[in-house]
């Protein structure tokens, strides 16, 4: 059978020991970021880039992917110890997860998470292997209307699931777009919004974008008010769960799985949305749901599972169309460009090894996760002690180093500041900078197929409506933007953003 | 609403509902909406140079589509959702913006500033320090001496990582140091 035979393939890539190495690198550094607050995925894969491109693409991808889900473990560490979640798709962990510590339960709580995070990245590992190459096979028949579409709808989506005001998100989107292209038009070779400065001709630095808005918008916020964190915990023990945790568990990680699958497929940030939904179907079907927000298993298995379901399915649109789902995929597209690999349905055909060596090593790195990072538990939470403002410096000089080592160009670091700056402003606006990210690693690339396609059809505009896969794509971003506009899902998306406590 | 995808840091009170929206319990509330007027206002002036800007450029037809015709649209989008947001604030009582950043601001944004200047003239070792340590007093809490050994110990480990352990091609010392 091919999916075996792929997955031999994969796993005969992943498990070398060179890829083993890297992989192992990856999840821990990613873990070690996610504990300290502070500093998100987006950032942190931005920060160690460089690091990567010394490397073979399939170590340097492997490693990136690394980070990701190790962050996303470190940063459910962070929530149940000190209520801090690390990353904002573990927020919820931390509702009932910190109340299960204050009550010593702390280790049982963690083993949870681990474990539910591992069962669903097991099975989500499975669906990416199943779903990729029929999804590839499609996605080899996609003209430039298509492609058009599919960004429409991945952008319709991001404005879905982004938290807080509708307009303000449709806002956002339009001027990510906006900003994506800054720099020449790749059919006149005119410049566009750079201000008269050579060195953003080729389009403002997407690693500088996203440390800006995500890294330094942070450090920001955090510098607000500073404040002493506390660590509940200086041993964590009993780590085992109980039978009748295991008994309890059962339900939700299979449900937070399924639910996580699903989300996290859509573009924009569907790890973070996953875990709401499952904290909210918990507590729907939950027996006691009173029990919520003081230490409910449910509450801790169930989105748990659910955002690494999500984080894992997320790069099956990155694999398959090249089309990222979340910031953190937006720059596992720049990382692939680096390696000069062109991200899209073709990566799958012509780098075989590549593709399916990813594919294994997310199991290979959930795996590591859960044998290494319960035992070190006890080094992460001293890493807690450190105090933040020893923190930022580095950080800012880690940023910084970073960038500039992408094209050493140095107008690449003022972007940074200036971009750190809109950041921030946006977080005192209360708007989301996610939405503005999407926009500006698609906007060149929906221009650019908006101006193909219609050249193609010699100026028709219903060639999107003419062509069915087009057509029904565009149904479907109509569609979800009908639905949150309805007073009625209005209502009811912002009780999920905002659940209570 | 300020839900960020990405790196939630300390979270100021122990509830999630916190770090979704920013409580609306502060009791001075005004009839408008300050934080969405000027959310407003500065999207429809980015709009309005946008536009202007794509206007300045080619904008050609919808067959053959000039430099200016998709961006001249998106900024119409954007003045179009600006002028949403600005009209909703006149109406709706707003939540206030609440504390600023002020010292991190003038203290971390500068640090990748001066990164970028001093980092071909100066070189990597000298500059990477006096970056850590401007950023380092973002914080009221840091102490000269400590931000000094930490800038220091900070230098040595990136100079031992970035440039002898990865190769990235950084000068160590530039040509303005005259070595």
């Amino acid at each position: 059978m091919d999916l075996f035979s792929n997955l031999a393939l994969g796993f005969a890539t992943a498990a070398s020991l060179e890829n083993l190495f890297f992989c192992l690198i990856g999840v821990l550094l990613g873990t070690l970021i996610g504990v300290l607050p502070g500093i998100g995925a987006t950032a942190t894969i931005a920060m160690l880039l460089p690091i990567t491109f010394q490397l073979e693409p399939v170590s340097s991808l492997i490693m990136l992917s690394g980070i990701y889900y190790g962050a996303q473990y470190g940063g459910s560490t962070t929530a149940i110890l000190i209520n801090m979640p690390g990353e904002s798709s573990s927020a919820v962990t931390a509702l009932d997860g910190y109340q299960m510590a204050r009550k010593g339960r702390a280790g049982a709580a963690l083993a949870i998470a681990a474990i539910g995070s591992f069962f669903a990245g097991t099975v989500s590992t499975f669906l990416v292997a199943i779903f990729a190459p029929p999804l590839t096979a499609i996605a080899l028949k996609f003209g430039a209307a298509e492609y058009f579409s599919l960004m429409v709808v991945g952008l319709v989506s991001s404005i879905a699931l982004a938290h807080g005001s509708i307009v303000k998100a449709l806002a956002m989107v339009s001027l990510g777009l906006l900003l994506g292209l800054v720099g020449t038009d790749i059919y006149t070779g005119a410049p566009r919004f750079n201000l008269g400065i050579s060195e953003y001709a080729d389009g403002l630095n997407f690693v500088a974008v996203a440390v800006g808005v995500f890294g330094i918008a942070e450090i920001l916020r955090n510098l607000e008010s500073e404040k002493t964190r506390t660590v509940l915990m200086a041993k964590v023990h009993g780590l085992m769960p109980t039978r009748d945790d295991f008994r309890q568990m059962v339900g939700p990680v299979l449900r937070g799985t399924a639910i996580g699958s699903i989300l996290g497929i859509l573009p924009g940030g569907g790890a973070i949305l996953a875990a709401f939904a499952s904290y909210t179907v918990e507590k729907k079907v939950s027996k006691h749901p009173e029990e919520f927000g003081h230490g409910a298993i449910a509450g801790v298995a169930g989105p748990e599972s659910a955002n690494n379901a999500g984080a894992q399915t997320s790069f099956i649109p990155l694999l398959t169309l090249g089309i990222p789902a979340n910031p953190v995929m937006a720059l596992m597209i720049g990382a692939m460009i680096i390696q000069g690999i062109v991200p899209g349905p073709n990566v799958a055909i012509e780098q075989p090894a590549l593709f399916w060596g990813i594919i294994a090593s997310m199991w290979i790195g959930n795996l590591m996760l859960v044998i290494l990072n319960l035992p070190l538990i006890g080094l992460w939470v001293k890493l807690l002690t450190i105090p933040y403002y020893i923190l930022f410096p580095i950080i800012m000089a880690f940023c910084s180093i970073g960038v500039y080592s992408v094209n050493s160009n140095v107008y690449d670091l003022y972007s940074v500041a200036f971009f750190g700056l809109i950041g921030y402003l946006l977080v005192k606006l209360r708007c989301e900078p996610a939405p503005l990210l999407l926009g500006f690693v698609l906007g060149p690339l929906l221009e650019e197929n908006l101006r193909r396609a219609m050249i193609l059809s010699r100026g028709d505009a219903t060639t999107f409506i003419s062509r069915p896969i087009s057509a029904g794509l565009l149904f479907v971003a109509a569609l979800v933007l009908v639905v949150v506009f309805l007073p009625s899902v209005k209502a009811k998306r912002e009780v999920v953003f905002q659940d209570e406590e | 609403m300020a839900f960020r995808l990405e790196g939630v840091g300390p979270v100021p009170s122990d509830t999630v509902a916190t770090l979704l929206h920013f409580n609306g319990d502060i009791m001075n509330s005004s009839k408008v909406d300050t934080t969405n007027l000027i959310c407003g206002l500065l999207l429809v002036a980015t709009g309005l140079w946008f536009a202007y800007q794509s206007f300045e450029l080619e904008l050609g037809t919808a067959l053959r589509m000039g430099p200016g015709y998709f961006p001249f649209i998106l900024s119409c989008a954007l003045m179009l959702f600006g002028a949403i947001i600005l009209v909703q604030s006149l109406r709706v009582e707003g939540e206030p913006m609440g504390a600023i950043a002020w010292r991190g601001m003038l203290f971390i944004l500068p640090a990748p500033i001066i990164f970028g200047l001093t980092v071909q003239g100066l070189g990597f070792v000298p500059s990477i320090f006096i970056s850590a340590l401007v950023a380092a007093f973002a914080s009221h809490k840091m102490k000269p001496l400590s931000a000094l050994i930490l800038s220091a110990a900070l230098t040595a480990f990136s100079v031992l990582v970035f440039s002898y352990g990865l190769g990235l091609p950084f000068q160590r010392f530039g040509p303005w140091l005259g070595l």
